[in-house]
Parts: structure tokens; C-alpha cells; sequence
């Protein structure tokens, strides 16, 4: 079967039997072996990428239904050879053997698209279907939570200099409320303590 | 077992209709093709080697078969409506929040994304965390085939461990839970060996309808206590017709207690199943006081 999905932003066109799994196909097909398999039976999430933007077990996803998906593996989180934000957090500490790590990055990275403020609660949820061995996850959550922070430090970085030109072309003032408003929005509503995770 | 994943063939169509009928041909033949929908306990088996070669057919492509609706008679949930889907959509969390947060706790975000609710109940196991939901919620299954469809009670659908009154040329269409009754109260919790990603060693639902301080409607539902999701009448019964009060409660729980019979396995043992499957009945009709 043919599949023409994009990944990691290329679009690709790949020759598949279609029960293979996503795993496979990224992994033997297209040489992407940054993705990992543990279990294989979607308990330790040492396969996890995005599908759509949203954290899946590669190792439970057919080939088939990857057509016109759009498929982010670890491999395509660093931008013309620089680590992201998140990889550089994972450097200090939150990595040890590694086998987890692309696993753990992918549904960090996941829940950092949808929240720019995580608290240890959440971030432990969203974590909570990945195994790790080494780290005891503290310097896990730890990455992820100054991943958030660098990310919204130079997000800040860049607004004066946006918020200026606006000021310059119509008068101050006004137009600064909505952008507080969003910022306010972006609070985590809920926190489940009850939830984080126990290894 | 990746060299067996490579020969194996899916067959999919273009829509739901055809889709049936596919189903509903090869059910009479010598190869039943076997839907698929998030594949997320299809491929455990595969990826064990568990499963004969069989034919699949594929649903998740088809989006007759997602949404959430409100109809006059209650919320329609179409059957490949994801766990994360259910855990944050608007009508769910307001009207049926025992399901919103049965389906917060199925696996973890990785499993929600791709678990469906209909490969829950097709799948079948007692420890399913959103069957004891549908149970006390009075939820009706529709069959469909393509000749024609049928609404099943859940209170029906199962017949036995891992069996139901679903034919294999039928596919689960969507679940119908009727709309809560004024004053009532639901409750879920489930009990595992971990937080996340745990398959239940208890899992409870309850619905309470209280009325000028009364009981005037019980249902209590439990899963990974018997070969199917249960519910428990003389449980229920003992609240009807009563206030909430903690000697209400433990009298349901001394009655469920006797009542059920759950084994030992290698998840949990019968006694410890008995002790916890009481207590969270007590903690449900403190809930409900609430
Ligand atoms: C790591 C892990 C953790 C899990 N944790 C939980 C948990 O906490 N709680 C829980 O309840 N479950 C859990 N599960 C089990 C599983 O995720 C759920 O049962 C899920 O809802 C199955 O849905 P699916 O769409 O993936 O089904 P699939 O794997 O696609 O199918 C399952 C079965 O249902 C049949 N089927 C699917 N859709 C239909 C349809 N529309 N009509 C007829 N038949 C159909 C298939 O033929 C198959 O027999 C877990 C699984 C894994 C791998
Ligand atoms: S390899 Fe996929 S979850 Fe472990
Ligand atoms: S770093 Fe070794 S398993 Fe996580």
C-alpha cells in the first residue's frame, strides 16, 4: 500500500503493507530510529510521536493510518541543527540512558503546544504513560518544567519589540488587553495532584 | 511476529454503508473480517502473536462514525469518539461527567488519543473503565448492519465473559445515554495497582436520584468483579426509598458484599476485591450527599 503522509514537515509517499506497524514503518522503512520501542504493547511509551499533533503509541498504530497524517518523531524537534528548548532542558539531567528520552520529549512536547505553564501535576499526567528506569522523573519534570520557561521567556523577549511597532503605526494603549487576557487563558484550569505518578 | 504484521490484509471502504456491507458479507464466508478502529488492544494481541491471520476491517476513517450529539432523547455518542475526545467535550463533562472522568483515567494520553469507546465495549473486558459508566447510566447500543439497525439495552449486550448479543456482521454505530433525571448524582473511581495506566482491579459507577431527600432511583455498577460488568439490584435497593446517611450506605455495601462473587487473579485476590468493591459504595453514597 502507498501512504503519502508528511513527516517531520516533508511529505513523504511510502510503500507499506498496511498492519505494519508506525513504529516499523518510521523506524525500517524511513531510517528514522530516534523513535525506540520498550514494550511494544503501549505501556512504556518509548515509541511515543505526534499523529496530528497528539501524543500516540507508535508500536499500536497501523501503517494505514498514517495516510494524510501529518507525524512528528523525535528527529524533528531540533531546527537546522539546533536542540530545542525542551532537548537542551533534558540535557541536564533528565536523560541518563536515553531509552525513554525521545519518548518522553515527544509527549512533553505534546503537552507544551497546549499549555505554556504547566504545573507538576499536569505535567506528571502528561506524562504518566512513559516509563522511565533511570531518572526517578524528578529531573524529567524538572526539564520540561524549564523548557516552559525558556520558551515563554523568549516568547516575552519578542513581544515588546511587536507591542512598539503596534504602539508606533495606531496610539497606545487599547490593544494590549487582549493580549493579557490570552496569557490569563493559558493557566492550566485544572490541577490533579491526585493523579501524578508513582513509578 | 512483524513478518506475520506484513502479510495481513485490510479491507477499506469509502463509507459506513459499504463498510457494513463488507462486514456483512464476509461474516457468512470462511474469512469474518474483524473491525478496527484505534487498534489499541488489537495490536497488543498482534504484537503478542496472539491472533490467528485474520482480515481487517478498517473504521477509523470514517467520520459518519465520530460526534458527539444532543438529541431529544439524550446524548448520541458515535462509536469512534476517542477517550480524549470524551474527557473534555463540553456536553459530556455537564451532563454525564462519570463518563468524562471515567474516560481521564482509561491508560494514559497516548492510549486516549487512539482508544475508542466502541472497541471498549466490543472489546469486552470486565475491567472496560467506561462499561460500568454505561451500565449506570442506562446507555442502549446501536447495532448497525447493512440491512438494518438495532438498539440493545447495555444492561443486555452482555452475555458472558468477553460475549454479547453483537453478531460479527454487526459493528457498533453509537451509544444513546438518555438524559440524567433532575437530582441525580454520578460517581466513578476506580482502583488499580498505580495511578496511570492501571487495568482496574475495582472499578465502580453509580448514578443516585435523590427526590425531597429521598432515593428514587439506584444504580450501582461495578467492573472486575465478575466475567462481565455487573450491577448490583439489592445494592440498589437498599438505598431506595431512603435518605443518605451512612448506615443507608453500609447496609448497600453489606448487601453488595454478599452479593458478589470476584476471583482471585493476578491483578488483585477475591477478598481484597470484596473489602474495596464496599467501601467505594459507601464512598459513592457519601458523594452523592455532597
Ligand atoms: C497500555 C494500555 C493501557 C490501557 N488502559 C486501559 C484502561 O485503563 N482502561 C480501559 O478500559 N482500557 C484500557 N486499555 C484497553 C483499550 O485501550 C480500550 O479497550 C480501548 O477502548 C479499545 O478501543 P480501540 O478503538 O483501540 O479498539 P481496537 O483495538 O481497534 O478494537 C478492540 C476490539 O473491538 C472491536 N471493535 C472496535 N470498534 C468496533 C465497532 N465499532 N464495532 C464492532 N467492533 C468493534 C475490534 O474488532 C476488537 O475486537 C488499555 C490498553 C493499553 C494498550
Ligand atoms: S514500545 Fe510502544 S509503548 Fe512501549
Ligand atoms: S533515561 Fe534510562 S530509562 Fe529513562
Amino acid at each position: 500500500m502507498k501512504i503519502r503522509c508528511r513527516v517531520n514537515g516533508v511529505s513523504r509517499e511510502v510503500e507499506t503493507p498496511p498492519m505494519v506497524r508506525l513504529l516499523d514503518m518510521l523506524r525500517e522503512t524511513l531510517r528514522l530510529t530516534g523513535t525506540k520501542e520498550g514494550c511494544g504493547e503501549g505501556e512504556c511509551g518509548a515509541c511515543t510521536v505526534l499523529l496530528n499533533g497528539q501524543p500516540v503509541n507508535s508500536c499500536l498504530v497501523p501503517a494505514c493510518h498514517a495516510e494524510g497524517a501529518s507525524i512528528v518523531t523525535v528527529e524533528g524537534l531540533s531546527k537546522r541543527g539546533k536542540l530545542s528548548p525542551l532537548q537542551e532542558a533534558f540535557l541536564h539531567g533528565g536523560a541518563q540512558c536515553g531509552i525513554c528520552t525521545p519518548g518522553m520529549l515527544m509527549a512533553a512536547q505534546a503537552l507544551l503546544q497546549e499549555n505554556g505553564a504547566p504545573k507538576e501535576a499536569v505535567i506528571r499526567e502528561a506524562l504518566a504513560g512513559n516509563l522511565c528506569r533511570c531518572t526517578g522523573y524528578v529531573k524529567i519534570v524538572e526539564a520540561v518544567r524549564e523548557a516552559a520557561k525558556v520558551t515563554r521567556a523568549a516568547a516575552a523577549a519578542k513581544k515588546p519589540a511587536r507591542k512598539k511597532k503596534a504602539a508606533g503605526k495606531e496610539k497606545a494603549g487599547g490593544k494590549q488587553k487582549p493580549a493579557m487576557k490570552k496569557a490569563a487563558r493559558k493557566k492550566p484550569a485544572t490541577s490533579r495532584g491526585k493523579r501524578a505518578r508513582r513509578a | 511476529m512483524r513478518a506475520a504484521l506484513s502479510r495481513l490484509r485490510v479491507v477499506r471502504e469509502p463509507n459506513l454503508a459499504m463498510t457494513a456491507r463488507a462486514l456483512e458479507e464476509s461474516a457468512e464466508g470462511p474469512r469474518p473480517l474483524v473491525p478496527m478502529a484505534g487498534g489499541t488492544d488489537l495490536f497488543v494481541y498482534l504484537n503478542a502473536g496472539a491472533l490467528p491471520e485474520q482480515d481487517y476491517l478498517d473504521l477509523w476513517h470514517l467520520d459518519e462514525l465520530r460526534g458527539v450529539i444532543d438529541t431529544p432523547g439524550g446524548v448520541r455518542i458515535h462509536a469512534l469518539e476517542t477517550f480524549a475526545n470524551l474527557r473534555r467535550d463540553p456536553l459530556v463533562k455537564r451532563r454525564y461527567p462519570a463518563l468524562a472522568e471515567a474516560s481521564s483515567w482509561v491508560g494514559a494520553r497516548q492510549i486516549q488519543n487512539r482508544a475508542t469507546i466502541a472497541g471498549n465495549i466490543a472489546n469486552g473486558s470486565p475491567a472496560g473503565d467506561s462499561l460500568p459508566v454505561l451500565l449506570a447510566l442506562d446507555a442502549r447500543i446501536r447495532l448497525v448492519r447493512f440491512s438494518a439497525p438495532r438498539d440493545v439495552g447495555f444492561d443486555t449486550f452482555y452475555t458472558g465473559y468477553r460475549t454479547s448479543v453483537r453478531h460479527p456482521s454487526e459493528l457498533i454505530h453509537s451509544i444513546l445515554l438518555p438524559w440524567p433525571l433532575p437530582g441525580t448524582r454520578q460517581y466513578f473511581r476506580k482502583v488499580g495497582t498505580r495511578l496511570a495506566q492501571a487495568i482496574s482491579k475495582v472499578v465502580i459507577a453509580t448514578t443516585i436520584t435523590v427526590q425531597k431527600g429521598r432515593v428514587t432511583r439506584a444504580r450501582i455498577a461495578l467492573g472486575s468483579v465478575a466475567a462481565t460488568v455487573v450491577r448490583v439490584p439489592s445494592a440498589e435497593d437498599a438505598l431506595l426509598g431512603e435518605k443518605l446517611t451512612p448506615a443507608a450506605a453500609s447496609e448497600a455495601a453489606r448487601r453488595l458484599r454478599e452479593s458478589i462473587h470476584p476471583i482471585d487473579d493476578i491483578r488483585s485476590t477475591a477478598a481484597h476485591r470484596l473489602r474495596v468493591a464496599g467501601r467505594l459504595v459507601e464512598l459513592a453514597v457519601a458523594d452523592a450527599l455532597r
